[in-house]
């Protein structure tokens, strides 16, 4: 290729195995979700949502593979959100 | 004169997947003010979103997610064909992906008009009579269910779309760059899908 992009091509076996580990994350989260875990549960829960979207987001999207820039863009959108969520509850919580 | 037998064919595949990036960002910052909507009402209304939260059907929820999951997988499979120069088996895996996504919709029809029979809809009667938080929490599960719904649909003409462009070889090995922002949108509702199964399914 000359625009010397695409090079890395992924094998289906990585994603077979990708997706194994999605689905495991996901059957764990449904199974703690299901105890009794008071304020763990909404922590629990979205833990293993986040662990599963830096999955999604590192081997289906290809950012493990692509320029990094697309990851440091990714990074300041995540940053951004999270941010935004504290701010709004730390006025929520302290007014 | 120009002489316009050496047209250049112009090409920026790189311009052409940071432009999808850029449209990714925005509809996770458009999901993501969302969630905090739904996160700031969960704070202010913890007895009747766990109420209205336990009325979900933590089954159907789950199936769906695998569904995403597995059309996440086999969208990224069809790249790695087309990649290898197997049109016929990248065809297989994207047809795959949209009927996953056909199914995941049946689910979600069948989750609706279940609510809808019992009453819970926007405006209905037995929400009426229903606390303000439990309002909101069907509000907002219509709303964020609703738009993740009409972003499958976008999703299935956007895949189906870029499937006949493989089937007449306009994507091809070494021309591809359609068919990774496809995949690239695929992949973005199946993210936002794994935000709001825990938050509106899981946690009650």
């Amino acid at each position: 290729m000359d625009n010397g992009q695409h090079t890395h091509i992924v094998k289906y076996s990585t994603f077979v195995w990708i997706l194994i580990i999605l689905l495991v994350l996901t059957f764990s989260s449904v199974a703690i979700t299901q105890l009794d875990l008071g304020v763990y549960t909404v922590t629990g829960a979205l833990l293993f949502a986040s662990i599963k979207s830096v999955i999604v987001l590192m081997y289906f999207m290809h950012l493990k593979f692509d320029k990094k820039f697309y990851a440091i863009m990714m990074a300041g959108i995540v940053l951004l959100l999270t941010s935004v969520i504290i701010v709004t509850f730390l006025d929520y919580l302290y007014r | 004169m120009t002489n316009h037998s050496l047209i250049d064919e112009h090409r920026d595949d790189e311009g052409s997947k940071t432009g999808m990036w850029i449209f990714i960002f925005t509809e996770l910052l458009l999901f993501g003010g969302l969630f905090i909507v739904y996160s700031v009402y969960r704070y202010l209304n913890p007895m009747a979103f766990h109420l209205a939260a336990e009325e979900l059907d933590v089954f159907l929820g789950t199936a769906n997610t695998v569904i995403l999951l597995v059309s996440s997988m086999t969208i990224a499979m069809a790249i790695t064909s087309i990649q290898l120069k197997r049109k016929g088996l990248a065809l297989i895996l994207m047809g795959v992906t949209v009927l996953l996504a056909i199914i995941f919709m049946v689910n979600k029809y069948f989750e609706w008009t279940g609510k809808i029979s019992h009453g819970i809809f926007p405006g209905s009667e037995i929400l009426h009579q229903s606390s303000q938080g439990e309002i909101l929490f069907f509000g907002l599960y219509y709303a964020m269910t609703g738009l993740h719904a009409l972003h499958i649909i976008v999703g299935v003409g956007f895949i189906g779309y870029v499937m006949w462009l493989v089937k007449i070889d306009d994507v091809k090995h070494d021309d591809y760059v359609i068919l990774e922002n496809s995949a690239l949108y695929w992949h973005l509702v199946d993210l936002i899908w794994i935000f709001l199964f825990p938050l509106f399914y899981l946690i009650t």
